[in-house]
């Protein structure tokens, strides 16, 4: 739902006069919602912009991405970036389990407890 | 090259098995707005947004129950002081890198390199996944607007996870 959410956003931005480009990982997603400009990169999902530690890749990813603030000229057109994955194995279990499992926790998640004491002080449970 | 992967389709199969109602994907048919770039790249203000969870350290995460609110998060931050929070996609990556979700290292060098002319002050982040689409676009939605609009940004880039 991130993608469909971004796309709400990027409509509401546009509308208000600031041009947007919205990255996706999720083609059909996307091809539904029809943010004004967009760029699909097919890699897994948590990777929108690139894989980890590799500075020169991601520079590589947002540049070509970017240039489609002057190239998409027709609103609602996506462009495609040339980057793959390692392998395509990834894609015959993405998203197989959904994320539906999980506990809808209605308190902050922090990633760490000292996350937790910076924003919330030292004496909640 | 396999076919990109259709994830509404796997989305509402899950549902489907859980006995859940099948979810009302937003359909847009129409023209979206459109605002043309009065300028190059390399003489713009951009704003970024982001969902995937992230936050800084010392804010208050996320929380999963439809969320929808947002952090600010100064451009001038530490990476290394970047976490995230989310249910709906593996983390790993992120916490190593955060740039992969939220392109923060690699937009301040392009902006070194004059691909990009500057950077808000602050960047906004949320927690993507929320069920209601009615909350994202009539809360969440026009609240990120009025923020990037006070930033002054020419151009957004939005990031999803």
């Amino acid at each position: 739902m991130c993608h469909q959410s971004v796309g709400l956003i990027a409509r509401c931005a546009e509308a208000a006069g600031i041009a947007t480009l919205s990255m996706s990982s999720a083609l059909d997603i996307t091809k539904a919602g029809k943010p004004p400009r967009a760029a699909f990169l097919d890699y897994p999902l948590g990777h929108t912009t690139g894989k980890p530690n590799q500075p020169e890749l991601q520079r590589e990813i947002l540049v070509q991405a970017l240039e489609g603030f002057t190239s998409l000229t027709v609103p609602g057109s996506i462009k495609m970036l040339p980057f793959r994955w390692d392998d395509e194995d990834w894609k015959r279990t993405a998203m197989m389990d959904g994320d539906s499992r999980v506990t809808r926790h209605d308190t902050p998640q922090y990633q760490t407890e000292e996350d937790r004491i910076r924003a919330e002080g030292e004496n909640k449970d | 090259m396999a076919r990109p992967v259709e994830y509404i389709t796997r989305i509402t199969d899950n549902y489907a098995k859980l006995g859940y109602k099948p979810y009302q994907w937003v359909s847009n048919s129409d023209t979206p707005p459109w605002t043309p770039l009065r300028k190059p790249l390399s003489h713009c203000r951009l704003g970024l947004v982001a969902s995937g969870g992230i936050y800084a350290s010392g804010q208050v995460a996320f929380h999963f129950k439809d969320d929808v609110s947002f952090r600010a998060i100064p451009t001038t931050v530490r990476t290394s002081d970047l976490r995230t929070a989310h249910f709906a996609y593996d983390q790993t990556d992120a916490r190593k890198d955060p740039n992969v979700v939220f392109p923060i290292d690699t937009l301040r060098g392009l902006v070194k390199e004059g691909v990009v002319g500057s950077l808000a002050e602050n960047f906004f982040t949320f927690l993507g996944g929320v069920y209601s689409s009615r909350r994202v676009a009539e809360e969440l939605a026009p609240r990120i607007t009025e923020s990037l609009l006070v930033e002054k940004v020419d151009v957004a880039l939005l990031v999803p996870v």
